[in-house]
């Protein structure tokens, strides 16, 4: 038998081939960068990073001027990403629960607005959602001075949005400005408007999708044990629907900690928008996008871990590994 | 407390049956009657239609007018005025195509040989250069084709490549198995945002010097790359969800690895995977409205650009409706083609007894 008609021979072949394929793409594909970078003067390496960053950012959760280094901005703008990840993960989970038990309503009108609003989120792009949320901000809000307060302490106005926030009170209107709680910028405000909207008509129909799954039995061998409608759903429903749930509400959350590099499009400095700066001052463009996707894998990761461990808390013992 | 007159499982009884629901009826009633008859007011009895700013301003109804003066710019950007015939012409190929494909019925090679067949035409239309029509510059492109190119296109030239990373995700040799396993998982966890910023800034420096490629095509790059990926894990499900017997019976008769992918695995798998691949179709055709961050005029970048008219600009709400009535229409249909084709394959399919 000749030595390519074995298995594992041509096994081995077949890989060398493959390896040494992506091994001259990428050797081809470096090379002419390097090139390329030379003609135009630019360095290679993360160098780069310690100068003068010499560009504003508009918000920062920590103290940042144009005279900090371009690490330092960088730092500000991942801030500004965790802190639109986080906040829109805890409201689109918020509003996605609410809406997902609404379409499961035994009542007829809600269950119908529910779907409504499902429909109408999901097949708009989250873009969309954002861009329009950015004009309703910024054009059909009032000013402070006539900020509109639909629950006391929450102010809409085109400066932003005042919410209480733990530590910093309740805020109340001064003339026109606020004075304490917590004042989102329009672009940050219209930003988780827009990405929670978006987000939890994907995490209603995850909702509904696992309290569906739970077998009619367990519910009526519960009922018929004697327990009220809501311990059902503590105790036997949720518990259950959970497992189901989970996994697919981890899809949704790396979906919209992604999602929320839009940010770039309407103005607000996460990471990429930072980033994108960084790139078009200094053009070290494969160092500024290597530094994007390493800062959101290791984030999806995060996410991902974090998830897994609490879905093994939720598994039943015998499913647990 | 339960109204002993009203039946249970009964819509009235879902209504009115018990307090907590008698409150939630009660208050989404008191939510529509407060907010639809304004709503209507707004949208069609106020709402002036005429191409007139200063009319739309008199009056607090909808400006319609907005879109009857600006809606061959939404739909077709920035392409030349007398020749927008020709992205018209191609939007209606594109759409008859597609509704055509979802009949199972013309599931045949002919199909495919049709739709290259229609590609080309379309192309040809819209570059022109040919049969007397002028050349229009892709740079020029917008609106609508522009959108449907862009997602069509990008799943068509995707869908192969998402074949070879899925079955290469499953492969028994481990090199092959990390290379597929390390794209898909990179891609699938970057924003498509970083993708496009890399195809725009980022393949000019890959590329020899002289070499230029065209920002559609840099774009278009990004979203094959995107949709590559996830159509594998996709592919992936179906290849899983496959009875391991048509594996273990293909072996058995001695198939090579190549007659039993293409002959066995593939066309069942494939099958099973539409609904997925469906579903993914509708993200690619939304997420391709980010080309707009780098410059690009598709259907939302044509309606922003509609909007930087300084008479316009207060008209915004008229202008994101409209184009997401655009994007809604087209999405609602394959979610709901995907779903019945769910329930089709459900019940066609073999189950392994």
């Amino acid at each position: 038998m000749a030595f390519w008609n074995d298995r594992h021979t041509r096994g081995v072949l077949y890989q060398v081939a493959a390896l040494g394929g992506v091994i001259l793409v990428g050797g081809i594909l470096v090379s002419n960068t390097m090139d390329n970078l030379a003609r135009q003067n630019i360095a290679t390496g993360f160098r780069f990073l310690t100068r003068e960053a010499g560009f504003g950012i508009s918000e920062h959760l920590v103290d940042y001027s144009p005279a900090d280094t371009y690490l330092r901005a960088l730092y500000v703008g991942l801030l500004n990403t965790l802190r639109i990840a986080l906040s829109g993960i805890a409201l689109a989970t918020l509003l996605g629960i609410v809406v997902g038990f609404a379409r499961l309503s035994s009542n007829w009108l809600v269950a119908r607005l529910a779907s409504v609003y499902v429909e109408v989120t999901r097949n708009v792009p989250v873009l969309l959602h954002l861009f329009f949320w950015y004009a309703v901000v910024t054009q059909a809000f009032p000013s402070p001075g006539a900020a509109l307060e639909p629950i006391t302490g929450f102010f809409l106005s085109n400066r932003g949005v005042a919410i209480p926030w733990p530590g910093l009170g309740v805020p109340t209107l001064d003339g026109f400005n606020f004075r304490g709680g917590a004042v989102l910028s329009p672009e940050l405000s219209a930003l988780l408007i827009g990405i929670a909207i978006y987000t939890s008509g994907f995490i209603a129909e995850t909702v509904r999708g696992g309290i569906l799954s739970v077998p009619k039995g367990q519910l009526e061998a519960a009922r018929s044990m004697g327990l009220t409608g809501w311990q059902v759903l503590r105790f036997v429903t949720m518990p259950l629907a959970l497992r189901a749930i989970v996994p697919g509400t981890t899809n949704q959350y790396l979906n919209l900690a992604k999602n929320s590099a839009l940010a770039v499009a309407i103005g607000y400095p996460d990471f990429v928008s930072v980033a994108n700066t960084t790139i078009n001052q200094t053009g070290q463009a494969i160092e500024g996008v290597a530094m994007i996707m390493a800062a959101y894998l290791t984030l999806s990761l995060l996410i991902s871990a974090f998830m897994n461990w609490y879905n093994r808390h939720v598994a039943l013992i015998g499913e647990r590994s | 407390m339960t109204a002993r007159f009203l039946k249970e499982g009964t819509i009235l009884y879902g209504l009115f049956g018990t307090w907590y629901n008698a409150l939630l009826t009660l208050l989404s009633l008191w939510m529509i009657v407060e907010w639809v008859p304004p709503l209507l007011d707004w949208g069609i009895f106020s709402a002036k239609t005429a191409p007139d700013p200063a009319a739309c301003r008199a009056t607090f109804g909808a400006c319609w007018g907005f879109i009857h003066e600006k809606y061959r710019l939404i739909l077709f950007g920035g392409y030349p005025f007398e020749h927008q015939w020709r992205p018209l012409l191609t939007s209606i190929i594109f759409v008859v195509l597609l509704v055509t494909s979802c009949n199972k019925r013309f599931w045949q090679p002919s199909l495919a040989a049709a739709w290259v067949l229609a590609l080309i035409t379309m192309f040809v239309l819209m570059h022109g250069g040919v049969l007397g029509l002028p050349v229009v510059e892709s740079s020029r492109w917008g609106g609508l084709p522009l959108t449907l190119i862009l997602a069509v296109f990008g799943l068509g030239i995707a869908f192969p490549f998402a074949v070879v990373l899925a079955l290469g995700r499953r492969s028994k040799l481990p090199v092959i198995r990390a290379i597929c396993i390390t794209f898909i998982e990179v891609v699938r966890g970057v924003p498509l945002i970083s993708l496009l910023f890399m195809a725009s800034v980022m393949v000019p420096l890959f590329l020899p010097e002289g070499i230029t490629v065209d920002k559609l095509i840099r774009a278009e790059v990004g979203i094959i790359i995107f949709a590559a990926a996830y159509s594998a894990e996709s592919v992936r499900g179906g290849l899983q969800a496959l009875n391991r017997g048509q594996e273990e019976a293909a072996d058995a008769l001695g198939l090579s690895y190549f007659d039993k992918t293409w002959r066995i695995v593939l066309p069942q798998a494939l099958r099973i995977a539409i609904p997925s691949i469906t579903n993914n179709f509708i993200s690619t055709f939304k997420d391709t409205s980010l080309v707009v961050v780098i410059g690009m005029f598709d259907l939302l970048g044509a309606l922003k650009a509609g909007l930087n008219d300084a008479q316009w600009r207060t008209f915004y709400v008229e202008g994101y409706l409209f184009v997401a009535a655009i994007y809604f229409v087209f999405c609602i249909g394959m979610s709901k083609y995907a779903q019945y084709l769910e329930n089709d394959i459900g019940r066609t399919t073999a189950k392994p007894s």
